[in-house]
């Protein structure tokens, strides 16, 4: 039985020397002999197993990378497949344009823990290895390739900043007084600048407990599915995760309990709970099944609502509008493949009808409403492409909290995290004024390294712009 | 304006440097190339505002009293000059920190200027010349000689621009503008447009600087008095303290009301800044009332200082308000400060717009890239203030003395002085104002302190030939005083005993459980070398006049070893990036992956270094590895 081939990137995603693309599966050898340009011109797959192979990865005439390519013919590699593994040089991009080709030439993209669950189908490895490297392959989602390259937006940047320029006030305010002390005066300010402190040692702290937090690697967003009846909410679960796993049938009210699917999508982990469709109901089951729903749908971090399209709105798509008001929505016309009802515009007037907004900022926040079809796969990909924008823009995170994924970044936490103790430090052991701004500079500098900004002239500048120095 | 000269006449005395002008930066250029060998000339448009300080009367002050004494340390003049002259004398900043102590002395301005003109009177090989140089004579972009307003040309191998505020100086108040330079001062007007022939990009810069009033029209009983410190410290290491305790003058401490604002508001659409007929922002450190009033407008006073001119005139100076307001609204401003009801104005305040240089054209050496043997340094080189024209002037002097040794250039750099500062900033960063020293531009203050210029400098200023032997040789022997002092209180040890227990409850400091050092004990914040003295048997008797020198550096020394340990860590990774070299000849177009932005910056700084590289505005850390990559290849 052929086994479709996969391809992923197996080392972190991060500024590291050497970046490991693999892949495994029947067709690896005739993939990696499309893309490889070795130096006397041998083809790779004549080539004996467990050897290392000197040489460029082509895409098309165009050299990408210089690399070295092992080889190993199943059943004897990590998967039991025919296995070939890309050593190019590091760097996110590089790593990635490798993965691309790979994919361009045939391979598909690998499932978090795909090889590993391969491993184990073939026998190599038991369950419990399986899950302990399971755990490590999820975790290198896409998400850290982001926030490495300095893609950081949204809410952590966001709050990173608000803790910057807290500090570079204060520390401006100390500054003036020092270069200007006939003019301000800077004593007893440490009483005041403590405080501060620690206010933003705890928000550092807090920033720091998601770190650590593996919730984040292991479930994800909380995603919920939430629609009337037979919208098709089970369907496109299904769509997403790529098996037959809800129960799909023409008979509404099928789904009574939760269903729970952790899906990778671009990268970002989502934990997706299918749920009861909502509607009034005398069935005590599924009663219970909708309050549940309900429930799940208020701690959600991203609602999907799915809306069958061939049916006009009721009542019950009012209630849902209601309940999915001010929080991070998509909204799927589903069966856009059968003839429409309802439009894009329909939705947005009925939500805002339903919702009158009470401020114009809420106006001005788009709602996402999408067509779609689960059946034939239509505006999957421009879904998954909103989930994603959605996360990196900061309209989505975790728990309602932002976090930090990035090994860099924990340090560079860490390090504002100590700064800031040491100001303390010197407040309590009655240290002058002038040492407290070396520490607040340094937790200042560390953490721009998060947003990638740099000190330059913003302590001058803030000098001179919020304190009237005399002469 | 186009000089052309009617008479042209060569002047046959030969001169090895030529200094333009003789302001803060000329003096010490001047001082310097004389004192290292070199036949000076120094040109000034009047001999009597030699060393003329036409802004306030002080020398220091926050972070420029550090500069202050980093050129005395150096071997430069201006320390010596100001402890002969100051009429008031205060350490600032004495409760914080050792790193932002700050001397700043009240001078006599006429005393200042002539005692500074005597010193280049009396100098060997340094000639003064009044004239207007007008002229850089050059030849295959390498300088020959200077020529002045009467066409005399003097040859030289080397020039040092040191032309302060003078370069098509336009004085303005209200709507009265004049073309003099400070003081009314004749202005040089020709010299600009032989600087642009030469390639030199030029800025407009502008300041401004308070009324002068009458002593006699000052109702002082409205003001606080202020005093100076009681014992008085000099800025140099040459002078001994006990030589300069004099009898002190006060300064005085009022301040602006709202009435004064709104006349300001009022008046507004009249002065020049608002009305447009002057153009750009003005220094942001030193701003005028009036943009004070509009920028803080939540303030409803304003401090107002008013500091004597000198003991041999009755003017003062009113810091704190300079302004370019039209003469009748500078009056009726002044005249609503306590104290200033019935003030008679001497002088006028006024707002100066004068060229100078976009300082990024000069090396780090303050030589200019485009032209060989032409050095600036001071106002002209866009910095403020006396001092950091001191510290240039000195700087540009001493290089252009070694460039005709054929040596290799000082270049200072930020872990070594406040002036490594200052001139890395000013060749470093684009600039669009008159650029002032302040201590939050020292990322290693701690170790740039003013207590300590000497032992950072002393040795560079041997070495370089202009500190004397004597002094030296008694600055090592500091050095030695202090290393064996630190060594001793760290392996003296102290005993639990009654004597120690007494001494330390009588000030108020944790009783010991067991024993410990002396260097531990004076790291106790209440605690000093001094307050020691009675449990420190072995202390040794030191030379009188290095004693006080050699306890404060003990007590920093000890005190804050932490953090000092600390910045020197920060300081090694620093020397890393300024050691790795750029080489000159390097073709960035030739550097694969830097940003377009950051190939223009670098081809326009062309940084000595990658350290150097790292601070310029527009390239970016990624950009610097991406250089650094390269340059290993």
């Amino acid at each position: 039985m052929k086994t479709q081939t996969i391809a992923a990137i197996s080392t972190a995603m991060s500024d590291s020397g050497i970046g490991i693309v693999r892949m495994s599966g029947d067709e690896a050898f005739t993939i990696v002999d499309k893309i490889y340009e070795g130096k006397n011109g041998k083809r790779l797959s004549s080539q004996k197993s467990h050897t290392i192979h000197y040489g460029f990865i082509r895409d098309e005439n165009e050299l990408v990378d210089e690399v070295l390519v092992m080889i190993m013919k199943g059943p004897h590699s990590y998967t039991g497949e025919d296995t070939v593994e890309v050593n190019c040089h590091g760097g996110v991009y590089l790593v990635k344009r490798v993965l691309e080709i790979m994919i361009e030439n045939g391979a598909r993209p690998a499932e978090p823990g795909e090889f590993t669950k391969r491993a184990f189908l073939n026998g190599r490895i038991d369950l419990s290895q399986a899950e302990a490297v399971g755990d490590l392959i999820a975790s290198q989602n896409e998400y850290a390739l982001k926030s490495s390259i300095g893609q950081l937006k949204g809410n952590v940047k966001s709050k990173i900043s608000d803790i910057r320029n807290k500090i570079i006030y204060h520390t401006a305010f100390i500054e003036t007084a020092l270069d200007d002390p006939e003019h301000i005066s800077v004593d007893g300010y440490g009483e005041e600048l403590r405080e501060t402190v620690v206010e933003l040692l705890s928000e550092i702290k807090a920033l720091l407990s998601t770190c650590n937090d593996g919730r984040i690697i292991k479930e994800g967003i909380k995603t919920v599915i939430v629609g009337k009846p037979n919208a098709g909410k089970s369907s496109l679960l299904n769509v997403l995760v790529g098996e037959e796993r809800a129960i799909v049938t023409e008979v509404a009210g099928t789904t009574r309990d939760i269903l729970e699917e952790h899906i990778n999508l671009q990268g970002i982990s989502l934990n997706i709970l299918d749920t009861a469709g909502i509607r009034e109901t005398d069935d005590i089951v599924e009663r219970i099944g909708v309050n549940k729903a309900i429930l799940h749908a208020d701690e959600a971090d991203l609602i999907i609502y799915v809306m069958d399209a061939s049916a006009p709105l009721d009542e019950n798509d009012e209630q849902i509008l209601k309940m999915i008001y001010g929080k991070p929505v998509i909204i799927l016309l589903n069966k856009s493949d059968l003839d429409m009802m309802i439009s894009r515009e329909n939705v947005i007037d009925a939500y805002y009808a339903i919702n009158p907004s009470k401020n114009e900022s809420d106006q001005s926040k788009e709602i996402q409403v999408i067509e779609v079809s689960a059946k034939n796969q239509y505006g999957i990909d421009k879904f998954e492409n909103i989930v994603k924008d959605m996360f990196f823009e900061g309209n989505l995170s975790f728990n309602n909290e932002i976090y930090i994924t990035n090994v860099r970044h924990k340090a560079a936490l860490q390090d504002a995290r100590n700064s800031l103790q040491k100001v303390i430090e010197s407040i309590d052991s009655k240290m002058p004024e002038d040492f407290y701004s070396i520490d607040l500079l340094d937790a200042y500098e560390s953490l721009g390294n998060i947003t990638g900004d740099t000190m330059g002239e913003d302590l001058i500048n803030e000098i001179f712009s919020k304190f009237c120095m005399g002469k | 304006m186009k000089y052309s000269a009617n008479s042209v006449w060569e002047n046959k005395d030969e001169y090895d440097i030529a200094v333009i002008g003789a302001g803060h930066a000329g003096c010490e250029a001047a001082l310097a190339s004389a004192r290292l060998g070199f036949q000076t000339i120094v040109f000034t448009v009047c001999v009597d505002s030699i060393a003329l300080m036409p802004c306030n009367p002080n020398i220091g002050g926050s972070s420029k009293g550090h500069l202050v004494r980093e050129i005395d340390a150096l071997g430069g003049e201006m320390g010596k000059v100001i402890d002969q002259t100051f009429i008031q004398s205060k350490m600032l900043n004495k409760s914080k920190g050792p790193a932002v102590h700050s001397l700043r002395a009240q001078a006599d301005k006429l005393h200042y200027s002539r005692t500074m003109r005597q010193v280049l009177e009396s100098q060997e090989r340094l000639e003064i010349k009044q004239a207007e140089v007008v002229n850089i004579i050059t030849e295959d972009k390498k300088v020959t000689g200077v020529q002045t307003y009467s066409g005399a040309v003097y040859r030289c191998r080397a020039v040092i621009l040191c032309t302060g505020t003078y370069l098509k100086a336009r004085c303005v108040y209200g709507d009265v503008s004049q073309n003099t330079g400070p003081n009314g001062l004749q202005a040089a007007n020709y010299l600009t447009e032989c600087l642009k022939d030469l390639g030199i990009k030029m800025y407009r810069f502008k300041t401004g600087t308070p009324a002068r009033i009458d002593r006699n029209t000052v109702d002082f009983s409205k003001m606080e008095e202020q005093f100076g410190d009681e014992r008085i410290v000099p800025f140099s290491f040459t002078t001994a303290s006990e030589d300069i305790q004099i009898d002190q003058v006060s300064c005085w401490l009022t301040y602006t009301n709202n009435r004064t604002h709104e006349i300001i508001r009022k008046n507004l659409d009249r002065s020049p800044l608002y009305s447009g007929m002057i153009e750009g922002t003005g220094p942001r450190y030193c701003p005028s009332i009036e943009d004070k009033v509009v920028k803080f407008a939540d303030k409803d006073r304003h401090q107002v200082f008013i500091e004597p001119e000198g003991l041999e005139t009755n003017e003062m100076y009113i810091g704190g308000m300079s302004s370019s307001l039209p003469e009748d609204v500078q009056y009726d401003m002044y005249r609503t400060v306590p104290g200033l009801e019935h003030v008679k104005i001497v002088r006028n305040a006024y707002a100066i717009e004068y060229d100078c240089i976009d300082a990024r054209q000069l090396k780090p050496s303050l030589e200019f890239r485009a032209v060989e043997g032409l050095f600036s340094g001071g106002q002209f080189n866009g910095s403020s203030g006396y001092e950091e024209a001191a510290a240039q002037g000195l700087v540009a002097g001493i290089n252009a003395s070694r460039m005709l040794q054929g040596t290799e250039p000082l270049i200072i750099d930020r872990s070594q002085a406040y002036i490594g500062v200052l001139i890395d900033d000013l060749v470093t960063k684009e600039s669009h104002e008159p650029y002032r020293m302040m201590t939050s531009r020292a990322e290693y203050r701690l170790l740039l302190r003013q207590d300590n210029a000497d032992r950072r400098l002393t040795k560079i200023g041997y070495e370089i030939g202009l500190i004397e032997e004597k002094r030296y040789k008694r600055f090592l022997l500091k050095e030695r005083w202090i290393a064996d002092e630190i060594d001793r209180l760290n392996h003296t040890h102290i005993g639990v005993n009654e004597k120690v227990q007494d001494l330390l409850s009588t000030y108020d400091s944790t009783l010991l459980n067991s024993g410990t050092t002396l260097a531990e004990l004076i790291r106790r914040p209440e605690l000093s070398y001094e307050i020691l003295k009675p449990i420190d048997k072995g202390r040794p008797i030191m030379p009188k006049d290095l004693l006080d020198e050699v306890i404060e550096q003990v007590n920093i020394s000890i005190k804050y070893e932490g953090y000092i340990r600390r910045q020197e860590k920060q300081v090694e990774q620093f020397k890393k990036l300024e050691k790795k070299k750029i080489p000159a000849n390097i073709n960035y177009d030739e550097v694969k992956s830097l940003r377009i932005e950051a190939v223009q910056k670098l081809k326009e700084y062309r940084p000595v270094s990658i350290g150097q590289a790292s601070r310029i505005s527009g390239v970016s850390p990624a950009d610097i590895s991406v250089l650094l990559v390269y340059l290993n290849a």
